[in-house]
């Protein structure tokens, strides 16, 4: 019986030569990436244990983001600590205001992330990197704290759901679509546990931006992590970024799952998570109600990156968002704003009459930055849409593609964002 | 003292209802404890005492990987949580602590808040005292139980 990629990359990461799913092993963890909410509290507790000492420096990414650029006083002694940590401890990867961004957009973007490594994130959205063939999971501070003193963490060798995907997106569906589309299918609790990878046609067609998207969301179905074996594409993504040496894993053809979806993607529409949960997904054809919107949400670890302002961007170009409906951007990363400014998407943003923040997760977890009144509702590019998950317990998310949110802003209610594609 | 049942007939509490993001600048657990299941129950904290249970469904605990959720929950007095199933996470954390999350299908429909809870962690048994009735639990991994007498993780490595 063979392997899967994740069972390769763990059983190298304990030594062993297999592993099974169920099996307990303390892995070697090759990037531990902090941020500034689940940080602070491990920090305490390695001051408390007298753990003070960091098994590998090297291994740590600090990238201070949900509460960035600083929202209160509280959220500002929080980055301070974290600051002084780094600074006493010489950790050099640390992504200070100015070059900063939400980190699973950072991650990749600046060369910390390869084929065959594991990373953990205490951040549950860090299935995102699996998207380039690592494991990668998020984990809670104490996690975390492990991990800085010991540079291991324990694991459940988890089972893995194979995901076919076939055919190719029709125009206006994207890699969002798909990954609502799936949780919608098999539940928020479809995957609980187990690594879901994913393949096919489809995959091979998407940008690595576009299956970052499909990664990111696994922890919506429960999943402990997402992945994507890498090809040409990854290779090329990595070229220039990725500085160390990395090897390639992929599954055996006679791998092991617990479960094989085959979906052919070519018949999708749009699809638009409905309140309180991802799987709340309906086709927008069948969304028969009129919900019409005072806020359109674009940006995030899901759909932040420079390909998501693009898609926007087209969509908004000559056209004004609803005078009733606000819309914000919030690009995920510095260089992304960069990038955005240099092609001419933040004139295009602030034309159609949307504001433009400085990246922060922000208001896609209900932080700050956008926050939502009693009573209303938004359309966002995000990943939950959680009851209070974007402010008031009383507000309502609707998740959908960047696509749909420029859409939906322009028309001041959901809408199919192919209305405005032909 | 005597142990109360908090029973939550539903699926998926995700930990931003049990504790909403606008209170994670602070990770004290005095302070995350004031606001603990908020947006799911703005009566919990008023009713909770020391040493309650909180019984709920499927996939308890899901979404952000928070760990202040478990820290609001134990700070507010809750000594285990019961469900169909844990998100992965949030079971992951309640471990690492030393929290007792215990998996017993069904045991939401059984019992109604206010109902007098009894664990025998050792042999894998739930108690109601006021239904007289004992409900049998999926036992704790040993990997788990260890974790849990020395303290937590970090206590459990360190002692490595």
């Amino acid at each position: 019986m063979g392997s899967t990629i994740t069972e390769k990359i763990l059983a190298k990461h304990c030594n062993q030569d297999t592993v099974s799913p169920g099996q307990l092993i303390n892995a070697d963890i090759d990037v531990i990436m902090c941020h500034d909410v689940t940080t602070t509290p491990a920090l305490t507790m390695l001051e408390e244990k007298g753990l003070t000492e960091i098994a590998r420096p090297d291994s740590i990414v600090v990238i201070p983001d949900h509460f960035v650029p600083n929202k209160d006083i509280k959220s500002a002694d929080m980055v301070a600590r974290i600051r002084r940590w780094v600074k006493a401890n010489q950790i050099q990867k640390f992504y200070d205001l100015g070059r900063h961004g939400v980190c699973h957009g950072i991650l990749p973007e600046q060369g910390h992330v390869a084929p065959g490594l594991t990373i953990i994130g205490a951040d549950s959205h860090t299935c995102t990197h699996g998207a380039l063939g690592a494991f990668s999971t998020g984990i809670g501070s104490t996690d975390l704290a492990a991990a800085i003193a010991t540079g291991k963490l324990w694991f459940k060798v988890p089972e893995s759901i194979l995901f076919n995907l076939k055919g190719k997106l029709p125009e206006g569906v994207y890699s969002k679509d798909v990954i609502l589309e799936i949780i919608t299918r098999i539940g928020v609790d479809g995957a609980l546990y187990k690594a879901m990878e994913f393949r096919g046609e489809l995959i091979d067609s998407l940008s690595i931006e576009a299956r970052m998207t499909i990664c990111n969301m696994a922890i919506e179905a429960g999943g402990k992590s997402g992945i994507i074996e890498a090809d040409d594409k990854t290779l090329a993504y990595l070229n220039g970024r990725y500085k160390g040496e990395f090897e390639v894993v992929t599954s055996d053809p006679d791998a092991e799952y617990s479960k094989t979806y085959d979906i052919d993607v070519s018949a999708l529409e749009p699809v638009v998570s409905f309140p309180h949960l991802p799987s709340n997904g309906k086709k927008i054809s069948e969304i028969r109600e009129d919900v019409k919107l005072d806020q359109a949400y674009l940006g995030s670890c899901t759909n932040g990156r420079i390909e998501d302002l693009r898609i926007a961007a087209e969509i908004l170009k000559g056209r004004k968002c609803h005078p009733e409906t606000r819309m914000i951007v919030v690009p995920a990363t510095t260089d992304i704003w960069k990038q955005a400014s240099k092609e001419g998407l933040i004139d295009i943003f602030m034309e159609a009459g949307a504001t433009v923040t400085a990246a922060t997760c922000g208001a896609c977890l209900g932080g700050h930055n956008g926050i939502l009144a009693a009573g209303e509702k938004c359309i966002s590019s995000t990943n939950r849409n959680f009851v209070g998950r974007m402010g008031s317990p009383k507000s309502e998310v609707y998740l959908g593609s960047p696509a749909t949110v420029a859409a939906s802003a322009i028309a001041g209610q959901i809408t199919d964002p192919r209305k405005y594609l032909q | 003292m005597c142990a109360k049942a908090h029973v939550y007939r539903r699926d998926h509490i995700n930990t931003d209802e049990i504790i909403p993001a606008r209170y994670l600048n602070d990770d004290t657990e005095a302070a995350l404890a004031k606001h603990a299941m908020e947006d799911l129950d703005v009566n919990f904290i008023k009713t909770v005492a020391q040493g309650d249970f909180v019984i709920a469904g499927e996939d308890f605990g899901c979404g952000s990987s928070r760990e202040h959720a478990v820290w609001a929950l134990r700070g507010a007095g809750v000594k285990v949580v019961v469900a169909d199933s844990f998100a992965r996470i949030f079971y992951r954390n309640c471990l690492n602590n030393g929290f007792l999350a215990i998996e017993c299908k069904g045991l939401s429909q059984k019992v109604d808040s206010g109902d007098e809870m009894e664990i025998d962690v050792t042999n894998s048994v739930l108690t109601n005292k006021t239904k007289g009735k004992e409900y049998r639990f999926i036992p704790l991994p040993q990997f788990a139980l260890d974790i849990i007498e020395a303290g937590g993780l970090l206590d459990y490595v360190g002692k490595k």
